[in-house]
């Protein structure tokens, strides 16, 4: 295990104005390792700002600890971490032009003029600002104040960069130049990026390793590919990408191949090496996983679509097959292809094979 | 094109008509009666108060050394006081804001009811005389007042404690009414002031001192100058006070003008003083803001 970043059973609660008090972080562990960009995912209030505020020391831990390379940073003041942040708005300073803004932590660490400046540069050239200097942050594109905010931390060489949704205030087109922007950047100046972010697409497109976090909890710690593949339980199947899930009890096991039978009585062929017949399982299938039309070791279900959603690149099928949720199927479609065939009240098979579905616990079948 | 035409020139119309009350109300009361002041100014006094119609620049004389020999003497005891009443006023602008600046980070940083409250306590001194409020200061501050005895029951003093006319208790005086016009501008600057920008500056590495500096004043400098040209003005001029808390012994150009006034009856006198502060006031402050308006115009807004 590399030892770099570890964040152990780490529990905030606050004070709710109502004399409450709310458990932000819940006995959260992290190992976060060097060089890496690591994903903070989860829904709004679910504690990723308060996560960083810890990481970065705005905020005490009430439970746990961090270390950095087997230090704790508990007693280590905010600014005195060798960590920076990009703040959610940014937080550019108002009143100092953007070479004042990239200079402010070099200025308040009395480094020497030349050496200043010539850093400032190369952190303004890094985020493609190179000429901006002298402009205030007000006479900048969102963009551009995201990029100063960056050359801004990043001019201090951190170990750590936290970034908290810093792509949430930008449209689109902007949000997924500025993904590949950040990644190339996290790449070339070879740091660890704690980047949070509640849009899963986000963080699977960019990170090396994605932590999904639901109410103040890690729910899964893994790489992109397995999140989105493999969910650990059914609130990361349903967070991230679209899901099907099916909700069962396994009535019969035959190698790896169990059958799961639903609530209504329909039958289901899954494949895992987990559970036992008797046991409640859940099995997570993927809309691309659903196909129209199938092989002959494919299973099937019949089904009947409710609803045809066009999306540009293809058909999103809402149909009901009698288990309790409609299922989601993407359907290509081809131009000038007959989509009546699959308008509303059609009846259509579905095909999938058991090893696509990936089956975890559910509680309460 | 015709039409936005019409409507420009109707829009014109309608805003004439609506600033045609204030143009009226400014010229009746503000305009004409300062125009009254400058032509009395230039006016010789009458043995008995009233003015004769002749030029006579030396009320003007005699305040900054030209009098007219023999009949009238410069004095430089205008100067004196004048130069103590400047002092003062500054000392008012410092204690005001000494007291409103953290005040106002403290307020800013309660919530709900309580925050109300203590806005509603900052205003309600508006409510209630001036002079009895003053008059208040004049028993806590004399000899055998509160705070005197207060001091001397805990032995830090023997004999009663003098405070009264002097330049410190007009100060008190001073800061007392004009705090909460230094207050309320620097509070609704602060209140404004994104806390994320200091926790930005933290992180940058920057020590509280360093925030406070490079971050927080200059942010809140527009409420820090507003607050204080709006305690500097009033101080300068103010005669209750000093009259009150410093007797005969404090005077400021607020009394002198007072006197002249409505002791001696000397208008022209009283007009040529009033004037001179006036101009003082409004070339120190047009230097202010042709100097802040300079620097705006290079970036920021
Ligand atoms: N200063 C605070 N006082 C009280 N509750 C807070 C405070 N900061 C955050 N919270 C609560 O903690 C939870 C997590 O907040 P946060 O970390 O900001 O969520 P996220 O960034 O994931 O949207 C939320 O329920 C929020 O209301
Ligand atoms: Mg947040």
């Amino acid at each position: 295990m590399d030892g770099f970043l570890q964040i152990r059973s780490a529990t905030k609660m606050y004070r709710t104005p109502e004399g409450g008090s709310i458990r932000a972080l819940d006995d959260v562990t992290l190992h976060i390792r060097s060089n890496e960009l690591i994903s903070l995912l989860g829904p709004s209030g679910c504690g990723k700002t308060t996560l960083l505020k810890c990481i970065a020391g705005f905020e005490d831990l009430d439970h746990g600890d961090i270390t950095l390379t087997g230090q704790s940073l508990t007693r280590i003041p905010a600014h005195r971490r060798p960590f920076n942040t990009v703040f959610q708005n940014y937080a550019l300073f108002p009143h100092l032009t953007v070479e004042r803004n990239v200079a402010y932590g070099l200025d308040v660490a009395h480094v020497e003029r030349k050496e200043r400046t010539r850093r400032v540069g190369e952190a303004l050239e890094q985020v493609g600002l190179a000429g901006f200097g002298a402009r205030m942050p007000n006479q900048l594109s969102g963009g551009q104040q995201q990029r100063v905010a960056v050359a801004r931390s990043l001019v201090l060489k951190p170990k750590v960069l936290l970034l908290d949704e810093p792509l949430s205030a930008l449209d689109r087109k902007m949000r997924e130049s500025m993904q590949i922007e950040l990644k190339s950047l996290q790449h070339s100046v070879g740091i660890t990026f704690i980047f949070v972010t509640h849009d899963q697409e986000e963080a699977l497109s960019m990170s090396d390793r994605v932590a999904v976090l639901a109410s103040g909890k890690v729910q899964q710690l893994a790489s992109p590919k397995e999140i989105y593949d493999e969910p650990q339980n059914e609130f990361v199947a349903n967070f991230v990408g679209t899901s099907n899930i099916f909700k069962g009890k396994v009535i019969a096991k035959e190698g790896r191949t169990l059958t799961l039978k639903t609530a209504n009585g329909r039958e289901l062929a899954v494949a895992s090496d987990r559970f036992g017949v008797g046991d409640d399982a859940c099995a997570v299938l993927r809309p691309e996983h659903l196909k129209l039309s199938g092989e002959a070791r494919d299973r099937a279900i019949k089904g009947t679509v409710t609803q045809s959603v066009f999306v540009g690149s293809e058909m999103h099928l809402h149909v009901d097959v009698g288990l309790g949720r409609t299922a989601v199927v993407r359907h290509r479609h081809n131009k000038g292809s007959t989509e009546a065939a699959y308008g509303p009240g059609a009846d259509v098979t579905l095909y999938y094979t058991p090893e696509a579905a990936h089956v975890i616990e559910c509680k309460g079948a | 094109m015709a039409e936005t035409g019409a409507t420009a020139s109707r829009n014109r119309r309608t805003l004439i008509l609506l600033l045609a009350p204030l143009t009226i109300l400014l010229g009746v009361f503000f305009l004409i009666p300062l125009g009254i002041m400058v032509v009395y100014s230039f006016l010789e006094p009458g043995l008995y108060g009233g003015v004769e119609w002749n030029w006579y620049p030396y009320n003007y004389g005699r305040l900054i050394g030209w009098p007219l020999n023999d009949y009238e003497v410069f004095d430089p005891i205008y100067l004196k006081i004048f130069l103590n009443s400047l002092q003062i006023a500054l000392m008012t602008v410092a204690g005001t804001l000494l007291l409103s600046y953290p005040a106002a980070f403290w307020v800013a940083s309660m919530k709900g009811p309580r925050k109300s409250l203590v806005l509603f306590l900052v205003a309600l001194p508006f409510f209630a005389n001036m002079l009895v409020r003053i008059y208040a200061w004049l028993l806590l501050l004399r000899p055998t007042g509160f705070l005197s005895t207060l001091l001397e029951s805990t032995g830090l003093i023997i004999e009663p404690l003098d405070l009264l006319f002097t330049n410190f208790s007009v100060i008190v005086g001073m800061v007392y009414v004009l705090t909460p016009f230094m207050f309320l501008p620097i509070y609704a600057n602060v209140e404004k002031l994104d806390y994320s920008l200091v926790r930005a500056s933290r992180d940058l590495g920057a020590t509280n001192v360093q925030t406070l500096w490079r971050i927080i004043l200059p942010l809140t400098a527009p409420g820090i100058i507003g607050g204080s040209v709006i305690v500097f003005i009033p101080a300068l001029g103010n005669f209750i006070v000093p009259s009150l808390l410093g007797g005969s012994k404090v005077q400021m150009t607020g009394n002198l003008i007072e006197r002249s006034f409505l002791q001696s009856r000397d208008w022209p006198f009283g007009a040529a003083l009033a004037l001179l502060i006036m101009a003082f006031v409004v070339v120190l402050f047009s230097l202010q803001f042709s100097r802040q308006s300079k620097s705006e115009g290079q970036g920021t807004r």
